[in-house]
């Protein structure tokens, strides 16, 4: 069903569409006996930023953890650039290009800022200085905590913290689970700017939100998934126009 | 009692706290990636003290060794007791706790199964070496080399600080200063999140075995050229740099190298006034004190993982 709508749109472009970099193939994922993703298909492509929406419990980080190989799949297939990476596990599959941003921030509590940005390069010999200055331009108020301890930055810092952290790694694509969360509005614009940037400068996104109007704002396409299974696909434009997701992701009463 | 005889005791006492910082380190390192009790850690140092001992009675050191001689001596027990304990806590994680932690074993299971590990680990020994003392080899003449405010220090009591203080400090720096360690420290904080960084878990928790078992095993043969050698010898040492660790803040190096040289100390001042009988209740009673007032020890992190 997605494959059906997704060339309806590229026939609309009347172009070639970019690579894909990012495959899910009809994923299935369990919990013990709890089937937590129900074959999913998702596809992600070369310059996108690309929106998970859903309610709680729906699948959504699940979905991201399995791309980024915190869990393995028990059937179905996972692609990076079209070759098959299930299977993997997490830490040698940083090496393909993927960055993730986990849910609730998870920053290093007890290392300094700049220990945090370090492990971010853990997978090269050594840390880019350019990159380091990347993010201090990206979120100065990083660069002006250098030597402060992870744990004791505000939840924002910690956001920004988290996200240049997984830019440190040179991510192709970067997975961001809920960057808005528990947030004040503000510093969830500022932040959501500083994606724009990132996407701008060639990273390709893939962004998993319950802030669906936020989300939808900043992707060119989004996927609603409903327990386990994705139910809609579409451009953003046409997500937030459909009156099912008005319903019941933009808060508004039927 | 005159001054002397406290300067004497004091000096005593951080001798004794080097070799407990030494031993606490390791308890220290494990608990902080894995949440690990592992008390097995006083067999790694028991076998430090006869890798030390085997080694150095197969090389046959000449009758009476002076000079350079020594100097070789005392290496080559250091890195027989270091590589004894190494592999013996590289042993150990890979066949008793590593099979655990692919199943998510509960808790309690490490628990136990580090104290079986003890039993077998002793045991184990008993029945390679012997059950009887025995005593190192010599590799020195033991006199006084030293005086320091009235106390006087011998070579044995000089080889130990320098030897522990060395060592003490290649590990801070290994920890706090190198990729191994910033990979240990990220382990501890946040395995998952250390694991999408790129870092190799099993790894880091294997070699971080294998430094609390060098220095365990040092300390060991440390241990076993000021004492006795034999296959119970690892229980009291081991348990008290245990509470050493936790005195100083499980989970923190620095922490365990404080708790370490204080209990040394109480231990050996508690000697010094009410006698020897009191040793290790004046220990306990001091860390019980600590835990009263700073239940995560002295230079204590929060224990588990949340920030």
């Amino acid at each position: 069903m997605s494959g059906a709508v997704e060339l309806t749109q590229d026939e609309a472009r009347g172009g070639a569409r970019p690579a894909p970099v990012l495959e899910l193939r009809d994923l299935r994922v369990f919990y013990g006996a709890i089937e937590a993703l129900k074959g999913v298909d998702l596809v992600v492509r070369e310059g996108e930023v690309v929106a998970l929406l859903g309610a709680n419990g729906a699948g959504k980080s699940t979905t991201l953890r399995t791309a980024s190989g915190m869990l393995q799949p028990r059937s179905g297939q996972v692609l990076l650039h079209g070759e098959r990476v299930d299977g993997i596990k997490s830490h040698d599959l940083v090496h393909f290009g993927i960055g993730h941003v986990p849910e609730g921030r998870r920053v290093f509590p007890r290392m300094t800022v700049r220990e945090n940005l370090e492990m971010g390069a853990y997978r090269f010999r050594s840390p880019d200085r350019a990159d380091l200055d990347r993010v201090f331009t990206l979120f100065p108020r990083l660069a002006e905590r250098t030597s402060q301890l992870g744990g004791t930055l505000s939840g924002g810092e910690q956001q920004m913290l988290a996200i240049g952290r997984a830019l440190m790694g040179k991510p192709e694509l970067l997975l961001l689970d809920e960057p808005s969360m528990g947030l004040a509005p503000l510093i969830v614009r500022q932040i959501f700017d500083i994606l724009r940037e990132i996407n701008d400068q060639g990273t390709t996104v893939l962004l998993v939100e319950q802030n669906a109007a936020q989300a939808l704002s900043l992707a060119d396409r989004g996927y609603v998934l409903e327990t386990g299974a994705v139910t809609m696909t579409d451009e953003s434009a046409a997500l937030l126009a459909d009156p099912r997701v008005r319903e019941a992701y933009l808060g508004e009463g039927a | 009692m005159s001054l002397n005889a406290f300067w004497d005791f004091l000096v005593l006492g951080l001798v004794l706290g080097c070799l407990y910082a030494v031993i606490a380190i390791g308890y220290t390192l494990v608990y902080g990636v894995l949440q690990l009790l592992n008390f097995a850690h006083s067999e790694v140092f028991m076998f430090g003290a006869f890798g030390g001992l085997l080694a150095l009675t197969v090389w046959a050191p000449a009758a009476d060794p002076a000079g350079v001689q020594s100097v070789v001596y005392v290496v080559v027990g250091l890195l027989a007791g270091a590589a004894f304990g190494g592999a013996v806590a590289y042993g150990l994680e890979k066949v008793a706790y590593r099979p655990l932690r692919r199943r998510g074993a509960p808790r309690l299971v490490f628990l136990i199964t580090a104290i079986g590990a003890s039993f077998f680990l002793y045991n184990l020994a008993g029945k390679l070496f012997g059950r009887n003392s025995l005593a190192m080899p010599n590799l020195y003449e033991n006199r006084r080399v030293l005086t320091v405010f009235g106390a006087d220090l011998n070579i044995t009591q000089v080889i130990i600080v320098v030897s522990a203080v060395g060592m003490m400090v290649g590990l801070d720096y290994v920890v706090n200063r190198t990729k191994l360690g910033s990979g240990i420290r990220a382990v501890a904080q946040d395995p998952e999140v250390a694991s999408l960084m790129g870092v190799d878990i099993d790894k880091v928790v294997s070699r971080t075995f294998v430094i609390g078992g060098l220095l365990g095993g040092a300390a060991g043969f440390l241990f076993g050229v000021n004492n006795k050698v034999v296959y119970t010898m690892g229980f009291l040492p081991g348990i008290t740099a245990f509470a050493a660790a936790v005195l100083g803040g499980i989970g923190n190096v620095r922490g365990a190298m404080l708790g370490g040289m204080l209990l040394g100390v109480v231990e050996t001042m508690t000697v010094f006034v009410w006698g020897e009988e009191w040793r290790y209740v004046a220990g306990f009673a001091a860390l019980v004190l600590v835990l009263m007032f700073r239940p995560t020890g002295l230079l204590g992190e929060r224990v588990g993982r949340t920030a």
